[in-house]
């Protein structure tokens, strides 16, 4: 007996875990066939060999490797995440480990709490690996502008991973952590697993909690899993979620078992095909992954409705009013005086701010306080702000009419596979337009998912965006699974960086 | 007292009406702050009674604090005031050293509290004063800058404690009105337990707006903004030099700015703060952490059927049950803990030897030592004795005065002070006739005078036999006797 075990655990050493799911590697640790700390050792290792790829901001391996040997020696399985070894967004705010939310204002910022979503992560058992790059302060869809440096998509070496959870996205797709979660607040979690063929789900708005999350634009912000596949990502979510009274916009309901209910049998859902996304210029790839979407759904036996979200057009610049209005007044706090960067020049008050502000923000996160100052502006706030909150409303109806006719809707997750590195960093505009089918699911609070579900000419994945109506999870989870099945994605990554 | 308002800016040829409107910023009365637990105690060493919500750390969230909606809600009923069951939580946007947000939550456009009204006693008859709103915000810490010449020092304590402003409409026209109607508001609030209106610690402070008019003009003038008044001896004082600023330079032919102006109370005057064109934009908008504050109207009806009786309703059962004037009742009804001893004597002794002894004798004592009635050294239990004495006739008011500053010396019950002291009263008609005679019999000559027709001797006779007696003697005896004896 003992040789037999001793035989199986060679064989999973053998059998690569950077090409297993989270689950099986759960699955793995309760039967006991590889123990906590062998898992961090694995993932350690492939973070040091993963530097090319910058994913990490922070990484806390004596902790890991403490932890691990930890829970090795309690062996309580009773967790979701049993000694599983997770990096998490730098935007989370971790007790006793730096948080700085990619940016040189929080550069050395050392919480004193822990956010209640990684706390629900440690309370399922799981033990942190590190912090991952984002966009500073999660503004960007291309992990362009970290103070830390860019991400690189572990598909080529000059290719973003997408943003702002683009160290989520590359760390995962890279094996460097065998889950991870991101930060969504138009796109952010979406929109990088899109780029780097890795699943991605944005919750309902209030069903993750926010509190101990750096914030960017309160109303629209939502915590989120990043994982290989949409069984792990049910998990994720499942451990991740939760009623907590200390976020007044935290959904009070009872917590669901999104793994267990796990079923790809979806004949006769409803799914509803908005005509509005089909913008222009769409690259023909695009309009052909949603087509082979629309027919694998089809096949397994759901009813495809044309709809119409007639205000989508809208959306894109309605989010870019709200988003920079409320990070306007979110990113205040950053002034020098309590904790964080604080400039040496300066004779004055005002001047130290100035100094301060100007010296530890980046382009990105200048460009849209000052958008959202100028909205909010009295003699600009009814023109933009009040009017862009009424628009909003109109883009929720649109999805609350729709949502009377089918089960969820189907569109592309984004307009293109991952771009260059560079390649938008001059054009604010263009890098916007990356988002413009995951905004309105922000707007509207809805939950979401993308899944890989092919790839471009250039051998790129690219997602399709699964959204349902307020806290339909378990549905869009399902249609993605039974989606999954038949599409049956496959990534092929060399490991160029090791 | 003046029975007709007359309150104007006078110069040679004009007489002017002095508008002034109210922001009372009033700590509401509760353990804990707005949106965090922490602690609201005054006094503490500084930054001791800060959360990671009071110094905005990043990702901490506001939590409203239900006890200061219900503080809210109940001070808007006292002030017989809409109640708004949706009303919504606004962000303020300002750079300071003491806002560790970057910004205050307040309430903007949709405040909890909507009109209402506060009623005045003023010496020319009751006057209306509209309220436009209250709302509750967040106070700010508090920045300290003479700790050092190179350096401001921020405490946070403050930071986060829940505050009500109550915005009066421009309906005062005097100090005394701004008097009357802040020490109103404050009783009011007391009454409640919403705030406690402790002017020493910043439990209440007001924003003054003030402008000025010709009598008899019907457009309101500019107004000016007078910043942060914390006491209402400050608050009679600004207005006064205000209004004549603001007369002096119409007069002059120039014009009112509309501005921020704040107080010197040294030098007696307002100067500028920041003009209109300086003025802040705080880029109000409703906060993302916080959903619509909605409340049921079975909320409110809970807390209204649970208030006190307020000061207005207390005072006309005052006057209509006890047979009060306005006056005694106002006094009486100035604070619960006056009405509620006030209330506590009457059960055993006669009112009106029970009001004017309080409103007499015991504030003249409270007034001298500085105390609240609820620390008085003669407790209404004591005071009721010493009353019944007097009405039984025991001891004479003069005696009781005695027995009283002794009373107030030890605390102690007043028969026991009497016997101690040997201050009963002389009853014994033979005692008495003894002294009456001795008397008379010093002051033969004055008695002729008195049967030859000059009766004021009468008192003159009195008075000699209650020195003779050290002031015992009683009084109804003494009439009888002396009477008697000078019949003879």
């Amino acid at each position: 007996m003992r040789t037999f075990l001793l035989y199986q655990r060679l064989l999973i050493k053998m059998n690569d875990l950077n090409d297993i799911s989270l689950s099986e590697i759960i699955k793995l640790v309760k039967s006991k066939k590889i123990s906590s700390l062998e898992l961090a050792n694995h993932f350690i290792n492939n973070i040091e060999k993963g530097k090319k790829l910058n994913s990490f901001i922070t990484t806390c391996f004596d902790q890991t490797i403490k932890d691990s040997k930890n829970f090795d020696k309690k062996q309580n399985f009773d967790g979701l995440l049993p000694g599983i070894p997770i990096a998490v967004k730098d935007l989370f705010c971790t007790k006793n480990i730096k948080t700085t939310a990619g940016s040189k204002i929080l550069e050395n910022f050392v919480p004193t709490y822990e956010s209640t979503v990684t706390n629900n992560l440690w309370k399922e058992g799981a033990i942190l690996l590190g912090k991952l790059n984002c966009d500073e302060f999660a503004m960007g869809s291309s992990n362009e502008t970290s103070f830390f440096g860019n991400v690189i998509n572990p598909l080529e070496n000059n290719l973003v991973p997408g943003g702002s959870s683009g160290g989520s996205a590359t760390a995962l797709a890279a094996s460097l952590t065998p889950a991870t979660i991101g930060t969504d607040t138009g796109g952010s979690i979406r929109q990088p697993a899109s780029f780097t063929g890795t699943v991605g789900l944005k919750p309902t708005y209030g069903l993750c909690s926010r509190w101990g999350i750096v914030a960017f634009a309160s109303s629209l912000d939502q915590a989120g899993p990043m994982t290989k596949n949409v069984e792990d990502c049910a998990l994720m979510l499942e451990a991740m979620s939760g009623y907590d009274k200390k976020d007044s916009t935290s959904i009070n309901k009872k917590k669901e078992n999104y793994s267990k209910n796990l079923n790809s049998s979806i004949k006769g859902i409803k799914i509803g095909i908005p005509k509005e996304y089909r913008v222009d210029n769409m690259p023909e790839e695009i309009e052909q992954l949603w087509k082979n979407g629309i027919d694998i759904l089809k096949k397994s036996g759901a009813k495809i409705i044309d709809i119409s979200l007639p205000h989508t057009k809208y959306a894109l610049p309605t989010y870019y009013i709200v988003a920079p209005a409320e990070a306007s007044s979110n990113l205040a706090r950053y002034d020098g005086i309590k904790y964080g960067y604080r400039s040496k020049k300066g004779n004055n008050l005002i001047e130290m701010y100035e100094h301060t502000r100007a010296e530890g923000f980046g382009d990105e996160v200048k460009r849209r306080v000052l958008i959202g100052t100028y909205v909010l502006s009295s003699g600009y706030y009814d023109a933009y702000y009040l009017k862009a909150q009424k628009v909003r409303k109109l883009i929720k109806g649109d999805f609350d009419n729709s949502f009377k006719e089918v089960d969820a809707i189907l569109t592309p997750s984004t307009p293109s596979s991952a771009f260059k590195i560079g390649e938008k960093a001059n054009d604010p505009i263009s890098m916007y337009l990356n988002d413009i089918f995951t905004v309105p699911v922000n707007l509207a609070g809805l939950p979401a998912i993308s899944i890989p579900a092919g790839k471009d000419h250039k051998g790129h994945p690219l997602g399709l965006q699964l959204i349902s109506k307020e806290l339909k999870e378990q549905k869009i989870l399902n249609i993605a699974f039974a989606m999954e099945k038949e599409i049956n994605f496959k990534q092929s990554l060399n490991r160029w960086w090791e | 007292m003046k029975d007709k308002f007359d309150y104007f800016i006078k110069t040679e040829n004009n007489k002017w009406e002095v508008i002034i409107g109210l922001e009372v910023h009033a700590q509401v009365t509760s353990k804990s702050k707005l949106f965090s637990s922490s602690s609201t105690k005054f006094g503490e060493k500084p930054n001791t009674q800060v959360s990671l919500v009071d110094s905005a750390f990043p990702g901490m969230l506001p939590v409203i604090n239900k006890f200061c909606i219900e503080q809210a809600v109940k001070t808007g009923l006292g002030l017989n005031a809409k109640i708004n069951l949706r009303s919504i939580f606004d962000r303020k946007n300002y750079f300071y050293a003491d806002l560790p947000a970057g910004y205050q939550i307040s309430q903007y456009k949709n405040p909890i509290v909507g009109e209402g009204s506060v009623t005045l006693d003023m010496p020319y008859g009751t006057k209306k004063v509209g309220i436009e709103r209250l709302h509750l915000e967040q106070d700010a810490g508090k920045s300290i800058h003479d700790l050092s010449p190179d350096n401001t020092f921020v405490d946070l304590n403050r930071s986060g404690v829940a505050l009500m402003e109550i915005v009066s409409k421009p309906d005062l026209r005097s100090p005394d009105e701004v008097n009357s109607y802040v020490k109103k508001l404050r009783t009011i609030m007391r009454y409640l337990g919403t705030c406690d209106g402790n002017m020493q610690e910043g439990s209440l402070r007001a924003d003054v707006n003030v402008s000025v008019r010709k009598q008899g003009e019907k457009k309101f003038g500019t107004r000016c903004e007078i910043k942060n008044v914390n006491s209402i001896k400050f608050m009679e004082m600004a207005i006064e030099s205000e209004a004549k600023r603001q007369v002096e330079l119409i007069e002059s032919g120039k014009k009112i700015e509309q501005e921020t102006r704040l107080f010197d109370t040294k030098k007696n005057e307002t100067r500028s703060m920041r003009s209109k064109e300086e003025a802040h934009d705080y880029r109000y908008f409703p906060d993302p952490d916080l959903l619509p504050l909605v409340i049921k109207q079975s909320f409110v009806d809970n807390l209204k059927n649970k208030l006190p009786e307020l000061p207005d309703k207390k005072k006309e059962r005052f006057i209509n049950k006890f047979k009060l004037t306005p006056y005694e009742a106002n006094v009486l009804i100035s604070e619960n803990n006056i009405s509620e001893y006030f209330e506590e004597v009457i059960k055993t002794a006669d009112i009106k030897l029970a009001k004017n002894w309080i409103i007499v004798e015991l504030f003249a004592v409270l007034n001298d030592k500085n105390l609240d009635i609820k620390d008085s050294p003669v407790s209404s239990k004591n005071l009721a004795n010493l009353l019944n004495l007097i009405s039984s006739g025991e001891i004479s008011g003069k005696i009781a005065k005695k027995v009283f500053e002794l009373m107030v010396q030890s605390g102690d019950e007043p028969s026991k002070i009497i016997k101690d002291k040997g201050l009963q009263q002389q009853s014994d008609p033979k005692e008495l006739e003894k002294i009456i005679k001795n008397v008379l019999e010093k002051n033969f000559d004055k008695i002729t005078q008195y049967k030859a027709g000059k009766e004021k001797l009468y008192g003159f006779f009195v008075g000699e036999v209650m020195k003779a007696s050290s002031g015992k003697a009683n009084p109804k005896l003494v009439n009888d006797i002396l009477k008697k004896e000078l019949k003879k």
